[in-house]
């Protein structure tokens, strides 16, 4: 039976393994560019793995493009593992920092009393701005976001989504996918 | 032992039994030249007119030996006039190093006389693209190097080395180590443990089930790709396709794989493809397709592309698994171990019928009598007087497709055409490639007028070096295929297609010291095709066609692969 592909865009996630070379980042993020995808967000960081750095994605796109750009992905060298995750499948989380207008007490007062609902901290205050801190989904922060656009937001930043998977499989799991990929790779 | 870094990279080529390499001096490659002086019985260097042709002539020198080409350019303008040629050994998975020099660390950056980022720019063109900052990474990144354009789906590799790298004072440890041991040297075993390198054998289960499938299939079709010829499965996929005997489509990249004499053989399929190969594909049930990437010249219409067949797709690269085409099943493997693991299982098949139903859609292969020269006639002569084994190297457009469906290739690296990447110019490089690494057989460069004046000035390195290669133009006096489309489907408005100037190729050929000849009938083409053949140096013959000659059949592009826009000429 040929393959059913689903053609619903949606938000993935791509976290995908490499080794921690110069140029490894353009050479992944080109690929999203090449198919003129747009990357929603990127993160890059450590793993428990020396050497090793985990890239995440963040991309809105359907099935059969997402697992388009993993195969290009996967084929790269310095790649050593790539996952594609959904909403259904992982836990993502970003922080951002939001930089908020508060000329006056009641205003300060107000926006702190918002960001607990939030559970968000803050971190900066001077006397016409409060810096805030939140940790949680997207929806979250966006919403956090919204409710403080009434005072006048002065500067976001966000680190952008990092995701993983629940339950017990990681990304460093075998598969046959994987020992398909590694024979193009490399068979000396 | 301490020895220069440029004696290294020296070292390291002939670690590799790089015997040629082909390139173009310049201001930060100088060291590296300087080097290759000292080392010039050894390693012969080729100096083309222009880094393209250099480019070009490294991937026709590893497509017809196997081994890996070898090409240098300088900084800059240099690097940058080898993108065309990187960018054709890319598409058509040819293995070859290239490797540039840059501007010194000091520099680096700083938009230096003739800088440029190349191992940016040779990202989404290459395997892997190494920049070396640090003399002392020369072995690991030249072994590297080498085993990346060799392995798997071979392809080309790019190493930037900065000019300070290079400079006299710098000393490394340095050990001789031949390639077949040294892929088990430091950097190699670094790359190697984090892809857990071993010789992974195909999936059993897979071909387990491709055996099933087979044994329920009445009428099979199979499709031989650049795969089988860059696998050099040829024995292997004539073992399979004959067990199974079934119908032989060939690509495009696939001339060589299986022979184009043999009587399975359908002839090309998709855009140019046969009646027989076009139609087996729209009525088969299993469609068996080996190193082929289903390329929008092969499956024009992916929806519609042997929609009645199972599809099953062989291939080493497991990136191109329903990339273009949906497929029911996949092995991944290099086609020559799957197809072995195949043919030890597989039962002698028989299908008469079948065969009954689409060989006969063949058309006759004898070229027609015609008072003015037909593409075929030329290609007929040529046949007919060349020695056995003789490597045609073209170039792009409707010459290339008439070679390909009227010379037989019989093995890989027999055919050098750009089938990928398209590539104008790419047939007189590539010859000289061939003929450097192949100096016992024959070597034929059929080209277009387009073509031909992209890169007739490697005429030069032809008539420098002795080159017996005879060019044969196809001169219709326009841009052929382009002004065929402009015929049945731009109503006759040829933009800019028309190629009514200069130069006079017979003047062109003597004014390079070579022997020019021009044929307007079959006769003269006989006549001046065995003198260029005795001439014993390069010939170019200017053949006189019709303006308004055409590549049948034709599908048009992303249409169902039978919807013929030209139908094959009447028998």
């Amino acid at each position: 039976m040929k393959k059913q592909l689903n053609t619903e865009r949606k938000l993935y996630t791509l976290c995908i393994l490499v080794d921690d070379t110069p140029g490894v980042l353009s050479q992944v993020a080109r690929l999203f560019s090449r198919k003129g995808y747009n990357i929603e967000s990127i993160v890059s960081g450590a793993t428990d793995r020396p050497g090793i750095t985990r890239i995440s994605i963040e991309i809105e796109a359907d099935e059969l493009i997402i697992e388009q750009i993993a195969a290009q992905c996967r084929k790269l060298l310095p790649v050593k593992a790539v996952k594609i995750l959904d909403e259904d499948t992982c836990i993502r989380r970003e922080i951002a920092f939001i930089k908020v207008q508060a000329a006056d007490r009641a205003a300060r007062e107000e926006v702190v009393q918002i960001s607990n609902i939030f559970h968000a901290k803050v971190i900066d205050v001077s006397r016409d701005s409060l810096t805030l801190w939140v940790f949680g989904s997207q929806s979250k922060s966006n919403a956090l976001i919204d409710m403080l656009s009434d005072f006048g937001i002065l500067e976001i930043a966000k680190t952008g989504t990092i995701a993983i998977e629940r339950g017990r499989s990681t990304i460093y799991d075998d598969s046959k996918l994987k020992e398909e990929y590694e024979y193009g790779k490399n068979v000396l | 032992m301490k020895i220069s870094s440029t004696k290294a990279i020296m070292e390291c080529l002939l670690e590799q039994e790089v015997d040629t390499v082909f390139g173009y001096p310049g201001g930060t490659i100088l060291n590296l030249y300087d080097e290759l002086y000292r080392y010039k019985d050894r390693i012969r260097h080729v100096l083309t007119a222009h880094e393209q042709g250099a480019a070009h002539a490294a991937d026709g020198y590893a497509r017809s030996t196997g081994k890996v080409g070898v090409c240098f350019a300088t900084s800059g303008p240099g690097a940058t006039n080898l993108t065309t040629g990187i960018a054709t050994a890319y598409l058509d998975s040819s293995p070859v190093v290239f490797i540039t020099c840059n501007v010194g660390e000091n520099l680096l950056g700083k938009d230096a006389f003739q800088e440029v980022d190349i191992t940016g720019i040779a990202m989404p063109i290459t395997k892997a693209a190494f920049l070396v900052r640090d003399a002392q990474s020369i072995p690991d990144i030249m072994r590297q190097a080498f085993a990346v354009a060799a392995s798997g789906r071979p392809g080309p590799v790019l190493i930037d080395f900065l000019k300070n790298v290079t400079s006299a004072d710098q000393m490394i440890d340095y050990e001789f180590i031949p390639w077949r041991q040294n892929r088990q040297c430091a950097g190699i075993q670094e790359l190697n443990s984090s892809h857990q390198l071993k010789n992974p054998e195909p999936n059993q289960q897979d071909v387990e089930k491709l055996l099933e499938m087979i044994s329920q299939a009445e009428r099979p079709l199979l499709i031989c790709g650049g795969g089988v010829v860059r696998g050099k499965a040829e024995k292997e996929f004539r073992e399979f396709a004959e067990k199974l005997d079934a119908p032989v489509a060939i690509t495009v990249m696939g001339g060589g794989g299986f022979p184009g004499s043999h009587p399975l053989t359908t002839g090309m399929i998709g855009m140019h493809g046969s009646q027989a190969s076009n139609v087996a594909c729209a009525e088969c049930d299993l469609l068996i397709a080996v190193g082929c990437r289903f390329s929008d010249r092969v499956a024009l219409d992916p929806k519609t592309f042997a929609k009645q067949a199972k599809i099953v797709q062989i291939d080493i690269d497991r990136a191109e698994i329903d990339k273009n085409v949906l497929t029911d099943h996949h092995i991944i493997g290099s086609a020559r171990r799957v197809l072995t693991m195949l043919n030890e299982r597989l039962p002698q098949y028989d299908s008469t019928g079948w065969k009954a139903h689409i060989l006969p859609m063949r058309a006759p292969s004898v070229a027609e009598d015609s008072p003015i020269l037909t593409p075929q006639q030329i290609l007929e002569v040529i046949r007919l007087q060349v020695p056995k084994g003789t490597i045609v190297a073209t170039d792009v457009g409707q010459h290339q497709m008439w070679s390909i469906k009227y010379l037989h290739f019989d093995y890989p690296g027999q055919l050098l055409t750009s089938g990928g990447f398209g590539t104008m110019g790419f047939g007189l490089g590539a010859a000289i490639g061939a003929q450097m690494g192949n100096p016992d057989k024959r070597v034929i460069h059929v080209t277009g007028d387009g073509c031909f004046r992209m890169n007739c000035h490697e005429l030069c390195t032809v008539e420098h070096y002795g080159l017996p290669i005879i060019s044969v133009v196809f001169n219709n006096g326009t841009l052929g295929m382009v002004r065929q489309w402009q015929n049945l489907i731009y109503g006759k408005r040829f933009s800019e297609t028309t190629l009514d100037r200069g130069p006079d190729f017979v003047k062109l050929a003597e004014a390079y010291g070579l022997h020019g000849y021009r044929v307007r009938t079959r006769a003269e083409m006989e006549e001046a095709f065995a003198k260029a053949l005795s001439c014993g140096t390069g010939a170019v013959i200017d053949c006189i066609l019709d303006i308004d000659e055409m590549v049948r059949p034709m599908v048009a592009a992303g249409s169902p692969i039978t919807d013929f826009l030209l139908k094959e000429a009447a028998k």
